[in-house]
């Protein structure tokens, strides 16, 4: 048992903390959220520059070997600084079934320029009827000649619009809701039959409705075994749902500092307002919601770096937590500042927005609650 | 004791219904069901229908041009309107300026603003809070100096409601700093908006929109006439104020609504997916939300039968506020969960009237979900917070 971080890890958590300080304050961030713009290419630039787009791929693949340690590292500054960049879309979910599923060549083809900066991906991972379900799969892929033809819908695409690779799953065999049966497709976002309606998400993500109506696609662009596609997709999409509850983490830690400082400073009555013993209290809740939800994160992170087989339930105690502890937190955090917190013009209403979004992203609280109880 | 209404009851219901039926504007309603903003135009209008029919101002009495209701009529009254979907008058004049000044403004003023207020000729907004003065509002700091036949305002009003439409505003001005007691010194002021000096600056909401405002007084020259009662008495006239408003936002009859529309939706099944109602874990908390709604709606029939037998509604009016904005909120974030993934798009601007019905993302207006949660995070905050809301039944109600 051993809390402590490697020096490695030390200077990736103080790279991400000095761009969040230093190049990423929140006037930055709303110039970028509120642009035409969907992610600043020059912030992006800088996060392959800096070796983060590089971080989970193995050295093989011409990454630098981070594990979950190093996730945390990353996106809890990631929520301090309510990121906008596409990190979790492109390069935990994208690149993460490439790394599980694709081969050497396809890895040079599209991995690399992941790592390098050049791409934009974007995985395909929910559908309208599936709710957080990623094994109800209705999209649908005909075989056509050596490849496949492919139909269906695919709903809240993150990066989906600027995406120039969309991986997306599709049926190859079984029923819509089993886990086998699903194929991986790398698809060219350019190719006839695919119709992207993008749009910002509440948080200022980014995110796509995307029709396939009849894509073409070739043997070359399979990804892994026919069939067989479902394992690399949930590993995929557990990184990415232990890179939201980090960022998470540091967006409670973010909310709960921010309301504690307001509280110091806000007179009212002619005194602090945190001299209430009514908001003390509550104040002490926070702390305490946030202390119990990092020692989950930390738990679920030192869990799945051993390949636990406790790993999953812990990182959906995780996931229940923050959309419950975390859920409370955010609102009191807006709350406490009284009217400004439901300002446009305050970082919190914007932190409490990314709060709200991260719970409904693979699966909120009562979904992982299921999953933690054995119901799912 | 019967929960039944009697023949007559039944009657009113109908003819109120038939009413909102027959006459709220089809265009305004289909902006209502898809959370487009109203404009001013759109209130006007619909007030305007309402004054027509004589229920425009329900609570004022009979003499002003109220309607004398029973309590019951009042329950049944505020269920239809909710029902209906139909916006309630914009609450600044009717509800909240006007009863102060049949209370305690001089024969002049009832004469002068009464009937446009009750006809929506004149847009009224509240110049209550400022930027230093929230939850503590008797440290409000705009000041009303004695200038000959005029006081001579300057400060700033802050979290003013549709001020951007308003013709004039109410304040709660500083007369006089020389004084034992925070509260005395604060006096009522109506102040005609176009006066020179007055500006108002939107704020912009979490969920984007532009709802409320600053209002700046620079040298604003008011004339002493708009003095509502006794310089100094501000304070007293304003916390009746406040108690009408209180009353009026626990929102019963619209959560009542809202929880239909719900259990509505997640009987079908959208998307292709199975209804939410075969979700255990959706609908426990749907019932644990409606049962609190129904002991807030008893609640509030208490207070309207005490109210009914000359008692004015007291300090209890903060419970409903409490519970009404918390169940309010409850509600809100159960229509997120509902919409899962289709909560999350933010695009307002497709339910205007001219955009393409099919192009739509998401079932119904579900992706408004989220940005109505967002928004009404307001509701614990205004109207005196639910923290000063529990002071108030502390120290009044039990004593402490």
């Amino acid at each position: 048992m051993d809390f402590s971080i490697s020096d490695e890890q030390s200077m990736l958590a103080d790279s991400v903390s000095r761009f969040i300080d230093n190049d990423y304050d929140f006037e930055r961030r709303m110039r970028i959220a509120e642009s035409d713009e969907r992610f600043s290419p020059e912030v992006w630039q800088t996060c392959a520059e800096l070796g983060w787009t590089a971080m989970p791929f193995s050295e093989a693949d011409g990454g630098f070997d981070g594990g979950a340690v190093e996730l945390m590292l990353i996106m809890e500054q990631f929520g301090r600084g309510l990121v906008v960049e596409p990190y979790l879309a492109n390069v935990v979910l994208a690149g993460g079934v490439l790394k599980r599923a694709a081969n050497a060549e396809q890895k040079g083809r599209w991995l690399a320029r992941i790592i390098d900066g050049s791409l934009q991906a974007a995985l395909a991972f929910a559908e309208p009827q599936a709710r957080y379900d990623l094994g109800n799969v209705a999209t649908r892929a005909e075989r056509d000649g050596g490849g496949w033809r492919l139909h269906g819908t695919k709903t809240l695409v993150l990066n989906g619009a600027d995406a120039g690779l969309l991986v997306v799953p599709a049926r190859t065999a079984g029923e819509q809701a089993d886990t086998a049966g699903i194929s991986l497709f790398a698809v060219d976002a350019a190719a006839d039959g695919v119709v992207r309606r993008g749009y910002k998400t509440v948080d200022a993500h980014a995110a796509a409705e995307i029709t396939l109506d009849g894509v073409a696609v070739g043997a070359s662009d399979l990804l892994g075994d026919e069939d067989a596609g479902f394992e690399a997709l949930a590993g995929a999409v557990d990184d990415a749902t232990l890179a939201v509850c980090a960022e998470a983490v540091g967006i409670m830690q973010t909310m709960h500092d921010k309301t504690v400082d307001y509280a110091k400073q806000r007179v009212q009555f002619g005194v602090p307002i945190g001299s209430f013993q009514a908001l003390q209290h509550r104040m002490v809740d926070m702390l305490m919601e946030c202390e119990q939800t990092r020692s989950l994160l930390l738990r679920a992170v030192m869990l799945r770096e051993d390949d636990s087989p406790d790993a999953a339930r812990a990182l959906s105690e995780l996931k229940y937590t923050i959309g419950t502890a975390g859920r409370r937190v955010a609102q009191e955090a807006v709350q406490l500042h009284g009217g400004m917190g439901v300002t446009w013009e305050l970082d919190i209403a914007h932190y409490f927005k990314r709060m709200t979004a991260i719970d409904l992203l693979f699966g909120n609280a009562d979904w992982h609650l299921d999953r933690a109880a054995g119901l799912r | 004791m019967h929960v039944q209404l009697t023949d007559e009851e039944r009657a009113f219901r109908d003819e109120v219904r038939a009413f909102f039926r027959d006459r709220f504007p089809e265009d305004i309603r289909a902006k209502q069901m898809n959370g487009v903003p109203l404009t001013r135009d759109d209130y006007v209008r619909w007030q305007k229908i309402l004054y027509e029919q004589g229920w425009a101002a329900i609570n004022w009495p009979v003499e002003h041009g109220g309607t004398g209701w029973k309590p019951v009529q009042h329950y049944i009254f505020a269920n239809e309107i909710a029902a209906a979907n139909a916006p309630d008058m914009v609450p600044f004049g009717v509800k909240m300026v006007a009863p102060v000044i049949y209370t305690f403004g001089n024969e002049a003023q009832q004469q002068r603003f009464l009937p446009d207020i009750l006809a929506s000729n004149v847009w009224w907004c509240q110049g209550y809070s400022e930027p230093g003065a929230g939850s503590d509002l008797a440290s409000l700091k705009t000041r009303a100096d004695r200038d000959g036949d005029h006081y001579v305002v300057n400060g700033t009003k802050t979290w003013t409601t549709l001020g951007q439409y308003a013709d004039w505003i109410f304040s709660l001005v500083r007369t006089s700093s020389d004084v034992a007691r925070r509260q005395e010194g604060i006096s009522f002021l109506l102040i005609d908006m176009s006066t020179p000096g007055v500006t108002v600056k939107p704020i912009i909401t979490i969920e984007g929109e532009h709802e409320v405002n600053e209002v700046h007084f620079e040298n604003v020259r008011v004339p002493v006439e708009n003095l509502v009662g006794e310089e100094g008495k501000g304070w007293t006239y304003g916390k009746v104020l406040l108690q009408h408003e209180r009353t009026n936002i626990a929102g019963v009859a619209r959560s009542k609504y809202r929880v239909a529309r719900l259990r509505e939706k997640i009987a079908r099944p959208v998307h292709g997916a199975p209804p939410l109602s075969e979700d255990r874990n959706f609908l426990r908390k749907l019932a644990a939300v409606e049962t609190e709604l129904h002991a807030l709606e008893f609640t509030e029939l208490r207070t309207l039968a005490a109210v009914a037998v000359g008692k004015a509604p007291g300090p209890e009016s903060s419970i409903l506020k409490i519970k009404g904005t918390e169940i309010q909120q409850a509600i809100d974030h159960l229509f997120v969960e509902a919409a899962g993934y289709y909560a999350l798009p933010y695009l307002p601007q497709q339910y205007a009237a001219d955009f393409p019905v099919d192009e739509r993302v998401g079932d119904g207006n579900e992706t408004l979900a989220s940005l109505r949660y967002f928004n009404n995070r307001k509701a614990s905050i205004y109207g005196g917070s639910n923290e000063i809301q529990k002071n108030i039944i502390s120290k009044h109600v039990l004593g402490l």
